[in-house]
């Protein structure tokens, strides 16, 4: 046995003396780079330890009591705590359910995009629509704080108008909560999305809808028949990744635009798990939590790619 | 083309009317996405009574360019705009360097077990541990509060490890052979041959990840409280989130000291201090993120082969 595993990493060559193989050598090189992927990628996997103690800082974790599932049980234990994670759930699903409603959105942008033959007007909406995406979500904030906020532009002109007595409370209220999100959303990212279209777009056959002119096609059934049947692999594709990070809304936009007044609909799974570990410091009951969404998102993945393979003999990942 | 169009027949109204209709929708959502910008701009550089008072929406008033000398006497601000730029560059270095380096490690087909130490990579960009067991990890390594929490987990990206070695792959294996030949080593190899061929990819990903370093938030939100530590982004945050303690803080800035000589027009404001950072975030992304586009769409194509 023991032969054979030396030969993996040593090169007989001529004679008695040992070298290392150039194989194990290239392999030597990659592993400071493997070792930090297995500790910020594989390591944390243990922390999922912490789920199943009454984990307390600055304590260490032997300190600690061993509780086995009463954190995950704690989640549905009291009417209290049962109302708390449905309305979480609830605001998770709706912020990725409406995100995947409004997808088709960037679709049809792309598609009227082409519909413009000004070349120079195409081109400086691309860019311009685009601007939005680059910047982060406190740059959003601070854009929403500068029109909206009450001695913002938008209740500045209302009330200059006679329009409005009072400013409107655009941030600090809860209403439409979910709606502004999404239009946030959509702001920052629509033109962005279209960007993946556009090139798929670009990559369709022009014979096709020459072809369908000599035919009499009007501009609707270019669209109809040739665009559309056109984009629906790549929609497929991001519909699936979409369904895939259902649970996973991330922190940053929930987490700025969140106050003491719309917190009942705005704190998704990211935002709440946050607030529950960090804020309140109950890091065990936390990690249940989010120990919990990543076995249900990996599923997740499992389950579109799978119905990938059998609905286009590929997988998307 | 242009032969073809000539020699259709004229529009029909029914055509115009979806003209126009399409040209005013794209040109108001343009807008929609530029304004906003454009509005932080000018009332940073218009007189800051005019601004304060909602005067300034359109147009530039009573201009002056006070504010950007004044928000750098601003305690914090200056060491924040120095761990801004410091992990956008460290970090962008180091991330592609090593995008580079493994991309073409893991062409290598000599390399023991390639295969599973390739997949053993890849397979992170589909699990995530979580918040709080990484926050608990970071804590335990000494990263908290630590410049390097900036830089060191973000090195290997599988992503663009991936686009570095589709790109590798698809440059002439010859070159490498040519230069084994002469009896170069792999690493002289890597940085004489490859680096040089790589650099449209390597463009790119620079470009991904210094956006993504310069925009950064959560991570300073989890794992630092050392405000020394604040990039540009987290001290926004605080500043739109604590007005109280921004007058404070204005009102002990030094170019407040003579602020009875101060004149309204250019006096710190909390809205301008908030609107000048932000300006001051947002300027980079403004310079490089037409090319951003440009480079996206290729590294789409090339990411779309599968490595």
């Amino acid at each position: 046995m023991a032969p054979t595993n030396d030969a993996i990493f040593y090169k007989r060559k001529n004679g008695p003396q040992k070298k290392i193989s150039p194989g194990f050598k290239l392999f030597l090189w990659v592993l400071p780079f493997l070792i930090l992927v297995f500790v910020f990628s594989y390591l944390p996997l243990y922390g999922w330890i912490y789920a199943f103690f009454d984990y307390r800082p600055p304590l260490k974790l032997s300190q600690c009591k061993f509780v086995g599932w009463q954190w995950f049980r704690f989640l549905f234990s009291n009417p209290t705590q049962v109302g708390q994670m449905m309305r979480v759930l609830l605001n998770t699903f709706a912020m990725s359910g409406l995100g995947i409603l409004t997808s088709p959105l960037a679709m049809f942008f792309a598609v009227f995009l082409t519909e413009i033959h000004a070349k120079w007007f195409k081109k400086a909406v691309q860019v311009l629509t685009t601007l939005p995406n680059f910047i982060s979500w406190v740059l959003v904030y601070s854009v929403a704080f500068s029109l909206f906020s009450s001695t913002g532009m938008v209740n500045n002109i209302l009330q200059s108008a006679g329009a409005i007595a009072e400013p409107i409370k655009f941030l600090d209220s809860d209403s439409h909560t979910w709606l502004k999100m999404l239009l946030w959303g959509t702001w920052k990212g629509l033109g962005w999305s279209a960007i993946m279209y556009l090139a798929t777009i670009s990559g369709i056959d022009q014979e096709l809808y020459e072809a369908a002119k000599v035919d009499g096609a009007g501009r609707f059934d270019l669209i109809w028949h040739i665009t559309l049947p056109g984009l629906l692999p790549t929609y497929f594709v991001l519909l699936m990744l979409s369904v895939a990070n259902f649970l996973s809304n991330g922190l940053d936009q929930y987490f700025v635009f969140q106050n003491a007044f719309n917190m009942t609909h705005i704190q998704v799974l990211d935002l709440y798990v946050y607030n529950l570990g960090l804020g309140n410091g109950n890091y065990a009951l936390a990690t249940a939590l989010s120990m919990m969404k990543s076995l249900v998102s990996v599923v997740l993945l499992f389950f579109v790619n799978t119905l990938s393979k059998v609905m286009r003999g590929e997988s998307i990942v | 083309m242009a032969g073809a169009s000539a020699k259709k027949q004229p529009p029909r109204g029914g055509d115009i009317l979806f003209n126009v209709v399409n040209y005013t929708i794209f040109a108001l959502f343009t807008i929609l996405c530029v304004y906003p910008f454009y509005y932080l701009i000018i009332n940073t550089i218009s007189s800051n009574q005019l601004s304060a008072n909602g005067q300034i929406n359109f147009l530039p008033r009573e201009i002056q360019f006070q504010n950007y000398v004044s928000i750098f006497k601003l305690r914090g601000l200056p060491q924040a705009l120095l761990v801004s730029v410091m992990r956008t560059a460290v970090g962008t270095a180091l991330t592609v360097f090593a995008s580079a380096f493994l991309g073409f490690m893991f062409t290598q087909e000599k390399m023991w077990k390639r295969r599973f130490w390739y997949r053993f990579m890849i397979v992170t960009m589909y699990f995530n541990a979580g918040l709080i067991p990484i926050f608990i990890l970071m804590y335990n390594l000494h990263l908290t509060n630590n410049f390097l929490v900036y830089v060191i987990p973000g090195i290997v990206q599988p992503f663009n490890v991936i686009l570095a070695k589709t790109y590798i792959e698809s440059t002439p294996k010859s070159l490498q052979e040519a230069a084994e030949i002469d009896g170069a080593g792999i690493l002289r190899i890597f940085f004489l041959v490859i680096l040089p061929i790589s650099v449209p990819i390597l463009a790119t990903i620079a470009i991904f990840c210094a956006v993504g370093q310069w925009n950064s938030f959560q991570d300073t939100l989890l794992y630092i409280t050392d405000s020394r530590l604040y990039p540009l982004q987290y001290l926004l945050y605080t500043y739109l989130n604590s007005a109280n303690s921004l007058a404070t803080l204005i009102k002990n800035s030094p170019s407040m000291s003579g602020s009875a000589i101060a004149a309204l027009a250019t006096r710190q404001t909390p809205t301008s201090v908030r609107m000048t950072v932000s300006v001051i975030v947002v300027i980079p992304i403004l310079l490089v993120y037409p090319w951003l586009q440009r480079y996206f769409i290729k590294g789409i194509m090339i990411g779309a082969v599968k490595g």
